[in-house]
């Protein structure tokens, strides 16, 4: 694919969409993703409040510590769905990129 | 023990080559070299990385300190599935998009120029060093401990291992054989978790009561760590645990190998599944370690617990699976290096050899001899290091290589997949920043001034990645610079998002 076509690309409806789409997924989510994880350890280094039991001797610590990982799963599950439609939007994008070029007659 | 180990460590050897002589009739140019011609397929893929990362720091390392320190020892662990989360999430896919054989390639891909490159080809450098150093040192002390060679025979023997993989075998080899050793080092895991949780009628919950009246509730609740400045140490470890993965050269360079994002996507899937149970299950490893061998003698064995796993499998099912997992931790080690050299090997022969010496022109046979020629000076250079070293941690050595890679390459790769306004001043200030002052802050640390350290902490990351950021971002809106040459950030951004149509 040429350069001309890369500049054109981000013009079409579809890449608009993509990335519009990508944004309010990823955003929130990083943002969340990164607290819940830091909290974890400023929790239990420095404060008490996971030190209860819940669970016969497991604690809260370890309960937010397991949570990561279920955490993780989830969310690599919801992206990996939501991106396999990403995947349709991009391959509208580059076909639209291409239509426009040819009608254009060519690169600039 | 000598006997049944030694042949188990020359079945892996024998494997290992075997795969090696497989792949190298395949690695017959450059671009097999490096990324196996960007043919391995997503599952492949996701059980290398995982072999990346289901390492000796993880299997050894992890389970002594929980075994030593119950649920404090857990803080190197739980960073592990959120920094492929966030691996997933933003790099992983622009990786696969801008990216050809390394992370010089990205940054250069926006700026276009030879300064910029051969900065990102040290810093690979550098922290591919450290890491690799970290690997030699953990591989001497098993195999002396296990087969009772000298640190320094068997310091060399695995430098000339790892050199044949890589230079007979490329990426090839070396992803295959990440996938052998990750599928062995899971079995193995999976084999002692059985033989721990039979004990206790396959009822987890039942084992933590068990630590916690054998041991005390200490082990099972956090605990202060010995006063504000471990207390901050810690949580500077972990941070680096969970955000050094998305700038490590050799975990990034993986998505090179596969031909398209959704393939990305889906080798980071795959890895998500199998090292977010490993690291999940570790506490139940290190507190039957805790149970069955004995903190007393998990300690007296090694005073960071590095042999626990090893001393658990040999009370539970004797010499036999002592052995089998003395084999698979050595085979971890040695897979573990050849994926560093490669990523090494990439920044010395494409970005600084290739690019900045011969500006691109360099023929295809000239790139691919520069290649090998130069995994067999690294490795020779890490092992020369490594026979210095011999004292140093293992578990210091692998978080500062994740410290320096989220200082130095982070901050700089996501400005140049997701900031338009990013520009070379930043990249290079920031680059500059993050390893200067991670390095520099370690050599003035405890590790090793001891007592008379300046800097106390022990790990650089919680003020080293803040400067790594600041210093890309001051050094943009500070600098005022004609954007000619530039690669237009909409490209960047189109590229990132879309791919291209031949991937």
């Amino acid at each position: 694919m040429r350069r001309s076509e890369y500049s054109g690309m981000v013009e079409t409806t579809a890449f608009k969409e993509l990335v519009r789409q990508k944004r309010a997924f990823l955003i929130p989510t990083v943002v969340f993703v990164v607290l819940f994880f830091i909290m974890l350890p400023i929790l239990s280094i420095f404060t008490d409040v996971l030190d209860g039991k819940v669970v016969g001797v497991i604690s809260w610590a370890y309960l937010y510590a397991f949570a990561q990982f279920f955490l993780a799963w989830v969310v690599t599950f919801v992206y990996w769905r939501k991106a396999d439609r990403w995947d349709e939007l991009a391959r509208r994008a580059r076909e639209e990129a291409s239509e426009r070029e040819g009608s254009e007659g060519g690169s600039a | 023990m000598n006997v049944t180990a030694s042949i188990f460590f020359a079945v892996i050897v024998v494997a290992t080559l075997g795969i090696t002589y497989w792949a190298s009739k395949r690695n017959k140019s450059t671009e097999e070299h490096y990324v196996a011609g960007g043919k391995i397929r997503g599952w492949q893929n996701g059980l290398a990385i995982t072999g990346d990362f289901v390492s000796v720091g993880g299997f050894l390392g992890i389970t002594g300190a929980i075994a030593l320190q119950g649920f404090n020892g857990f803080y190197l662990s739980y960073g592990i599935p959120i920094a492929f989360l966030l691996v997933l999430l933003v790099v992983a896919e622009p990786m696969r998009n801008l990216g050809k054989y390394t992370v010089g390639d990205v940054i250069t891909s926006r700026f276009g120029t030879k300064n910029v490159r051969a900065i990102a080809a040290v810093n690979t450098l550098m922290i591919s060093i450290v890491y690799l150093i970290g690997q030699f040192v953990g591989a001497g002390a098993l195999i002396q401990l296990l087969l009772g060679i000298g640190y320094s025979v068997a310091v060399i023997v695995i430098g000339v291992l790892a050199s044949i993989y890589i230079l007979a075998g490329g990426m090839l080899a070396t992803t295959w054989i990440q996938i052998l050793k990750a599928m062995l080092l899971l079995t193995g895991t999976a084999l002692l978790l059985l033989l721990v949780l039979s004990r206790f009628d396959f009822n987890p919950v039942a084992l933590f009561g068990e630590t916690a009246a054998t041991l005390g509730d200490g082990a099972v609740t956090p605990n202060d760590y010995g006063g504000l400045i471990a207390n901050l140490d810690v949580l500077s470890i972990t941070i680096a645990v969970a955000l050094g993965p998305v700038g490590l050269p050799h975990v990034l360079m993986r998505f090179l190998t596969v031909p398209d994002a959704h393939t990305a996507r889906s080798s980071v899937a795959v890895a998500s599944i199998f090292m977010g149970l490993f690291f999940m299950l570790l506490p139940i490893l290190g507190y039957g370690a805790a149970i069955y061998v004995g903190q007393e003698e998990v300690a007296a064995a090694n005073p960071a617990g590095n042999l626990a796993a090893p001393q658990l499998s040999e009370a539970l099912g004797g010499d036999l699976l002592l052995a089998f997992i003395a084999a698979v931790s050595f085979a971890t080690l040695l897979a573990v290096m050849a994926g560093i050299v490669i990523a090494a090997s990439g920044a010395f022969a494409h970005d600084l050899y290739t690019n900045v010496l011969r500006s691109g022109e360099a023929t295809d046979r000239e790139q691919f001899r520069a290649a090998r020629i130069s995994a067999g000076v690294i490795c020779a250079f890490a092992l020369l290091l490594a026979l210095g070293a011999q004292g140093l941690n293992l578990a210091f050595l692998a978080t500062l290589a994740f410290a320096m890679a989220a200082s130095a390459n982070l901050p700089a790769m996501l400005f140049t997949i997701y900031w338009s306004r990013f520009n070379l001043t930043g990249a290079v200030s920031g680059m500059v920043a993050g390893l200067v002052s991670s390095l520099g802050l370690v050599l003035i640390s405890p590790n090793l001034l001891g007592e008379s350290a300046i800097f106390p902490f022990t790990n650089p990351a919680l003020f080293s990645i803040p400067i790594g950021f600041l210093a890309s971002y001051l050094g943009t809106i500070l600098s005022r610079e004609s954007r000619e040459g530039y690669t237009p950030y909409e490209e960047i951004h189109a590229r990132a998002n879309v791919g291209s149509e031949e991937a």
